[in-house]
């Protein structure tokens, strides 16, 4: 039983007429790295308000560190840690009086609340900002201290629901970063994104969920390559050439060869991004295939959901309001 | 240690919490402040010459019947403070820390007693000012102010429940007056309950609110010789009436009020 963190069995949750989950299954192992990824109102956020004893669901059941979340909320509480897409800190706090406050409730003493907000202020690169209220903390500071206090308890289990939704790129990195540090320390992780690109940085394993349901799971690599993943293009200028520059992309290939004898596009579905490209490159040179255009296409969130439910997810997400559950 | 222990431990901890907030929003608490010395001011100098009880100084019948309406109004604040609290995104954090569940109320009703405290303490300045004066004991005074306070932190967990049950922060105070203006008016707060007509002067004879009053004005020695205290039980014994009201409104709305927090948390 232990081996699983994170179990979760037939997961149901009604609004009204609105069905924000409908019987979704998911299993992280221990140690292991989850990726739910959703457009807007896919279901996420729910997911993880019910692993994580907020939200109590109309049906199913999910055990979380060895505990049901309906039955033993304490013990699940005790051994998780949650940092949402909504930063929960107290405004009108500094950042250490936040971490102190729930270092205490996590019942680590005053001593001890007190030597671990210095831990995590400093791990997280907030010492100068400590004793200032979070009011005047930029988006990416609020993200890092929310963060630390999913922390505080250095919980075995860690749910990140869109942990860098609105951040700016170097903000971004650095999440990344941090997550990448504590997924190596061993820690099982349940994180939510809109973004293949950080699924795909992130998770070892990822479940693409849309309209409260699964519709597709796997390692990034499967799903890049269910979708089309990552393509080579290169535009033949000689069409004389096609011919060899199909057979040199063929060895790359891990799919058909794709040929547009109008523009004299070749392309196929590679593993191994730009380290690939660089092959190819060099192998159409040997060959003297000479090419106009080379480059590297990646399969975004919106080609998978092209591929998987034939609408993108756009056009989803702008009648989820109304069109979830239908 | 055990659950209880806990449970305070957490109030504790949340109590902490805000008292920092007092002093980085001071803004609320001049409101806190300035409320009291209006409201004395305002009864004393307005309403003071023009209501009757039977030849004695209003001014001194008046000052404990201020207090307990202060005081009452007080609760509202307990009502918005937790409204806000369950609005804030700490609350996520909040409930998925493993702390007791009546934390949040548990620490908002405590700290709320310290703003009682200077409520009534900047109310006596106000109405010592106004030539009210103590004339029973020092010891007896602060049994007075001791019961004020008490009642005040019962009648905060009814705030409390109102404050969860709705739905936004801005619709407290509305919906606290409901419950507010009729128990500290048709009281023996501002006149005596003989002068009410009858289904309003039983329901002023009974209401916790005047005998809290009562109970107060005789802790003071502000009880006017020549006024009979009406004869029902409630206001002859307005200390231990006061007490079981107390007592009956943390029984039922403590555990009200920690269920709907509960809920409100969920939406």
């Amino acid at each position: 039983m232990m081996d699983v963190a994170v179990r979760a069995e037939g997961l149901v949750k009604r609004y009204g007429a609105v069905t924000a989950l409908d019987h979704l299954d998911l299993e992280v192992p221990v140690g292991g790295i989850l990726g739910l990824l959703g457009p807007n109102g896919a279901g996420k956020t729910t997911a993880v308000r019910i692993l994580t004893t907020l939200l109590v669901p109309d049906e199913g059941r999910a055990v979380v560190a060895g505990y049901d979340v309906a039955t033993h909320p304490d013990e699940v509480r005790a051994r998780i840690g949650l940092s949402g897409q909504y930063a929960a800190v107290d405004q009108d706090l500094t950042g250490r009086e936040n971490l102190v406050m729930v270092g205490r409730l996590s019942r680590l003493g005053r001593r001890g609340a007190q030597r671990r907000a210095v831990e995590l202020l400093e791990r997280f690169d907030l010492v100068d900002a400590a004793d200032r209220p979070v009011k005047g903390y930029s988006g990416g500071m609020r993200r890092r201290l929310d963060l630390a206090g999913a922390l505080v308890t250095t919980p075995p289990v860690l749910f990140l629901d869109e942990p860098t939704t609105g951040l700016d790129p170097r903000s971004r990195l650095g999440m990344w970063d941090v997550i990448r540090e504590l997924t190596a320390a061993g820690t099982t992780l349940l994180l939510t994104t809109q973004y293949l690109e950080e699924a795909d940085q992130l998770a070892r394993d990822v479940l693409v969920i849309d309209d409260g349901r699964a519709i597709a799971r796997g390692t990034p690599d499967e799903l890049k390559t269910m979708v089309g993943g990552e393509r080579v293009e290169l535009v033949v200028r000689e069409r004389a050439l096609i011919g060899r520059a199909q057979t040199v992309l063929a060895r790359f290939a891990i799919d058909d060869v794709r040929t547009d004898e109008q523009t004299g596009m070749v392309s196929a579905a590679v593993h191994g991004g730009s380290a690939t490209l660089t092959q190819v490159i060099d192998a159409l040179d040997q060959d003297g295939v000479a090419v106009g255009e080379v480059g590297l296409r990646r399969a975004t969130l919106d080609e998978v959901f092209l591929t998987l439910t034939g609408a993108p997810a756009d056009a989803r997400d702008a009648d989820a309001g109304v069109e979830v559950g239908a | 240690m055990n659950r209880l222990a806990w449970a305070l431990h957490d109030g504790h901890v949340i109590a902490l919490r805000n008292m920092i907030l007092i002093r980085r929003v001071p803004e609320v608490l001049v409101g806190v402040l300035v409320a009291p010395v209006m409201f004395v001011l305002l009864f004393a100098y307005v309403f003071g010459g023009s209501i009757d009880t039977g030849g004695v100084d209003y001014r001194e019948f008046l000052i404990a019947g201020i207090f307990a309406q202060t005081v009452v109004f007080g609760a509202t604040f307990t009502g918005a403070g937790l409204a806000q609290d369950v609005q804030k995104g700490i609350i996520d954090r909040f409930r998925s820390l493993p702390m007791a569940r009546s934390a949040v109320l548990v620490g908002r009703t405590a700290s709320d007693v310290v703003y009682n405290v200077l409520t009534v303490f900047i109310m006596s300045l106000t109405g010592l000012a106004v030539g009210w004066r103590i004339r029973s004991s020092m010891l007896e005074a602060l049994g007075g102010f001791l019961l004020l306070l008490v009642f005040a932190y019962g009648f905060s967990w009814v705030m409390a429940y109102v404050g969860l049950l709705v739905p936004k922060p801005e619709v407290v105070n509305n919906a606290s007056f409901i419950v507010i203006f009729p128990a500290t008016f048709i009281a023996n707060t501002f006149v005596p309950s003989e002068n009410l007509p009858g289904v309003l002067r039983t329901f002023a004879e009974w209401n916790p609110v005047s005998a809290v009053t009562q109970a107060a004005r005789v802790a003071f020695g502000n009880v006017p010789p020549d006024m009979p205290v009406p004869d029902v039980w409630s206001l002859r014994h307005p200390v231990a009436y006061t007490l079981i009201w107390v007592a009956l409104l943390l029984i039922v709305f403590v555990p009200l009020s920690v269920r709907q927090f509960q809920r409100a948390a969920l939406r």
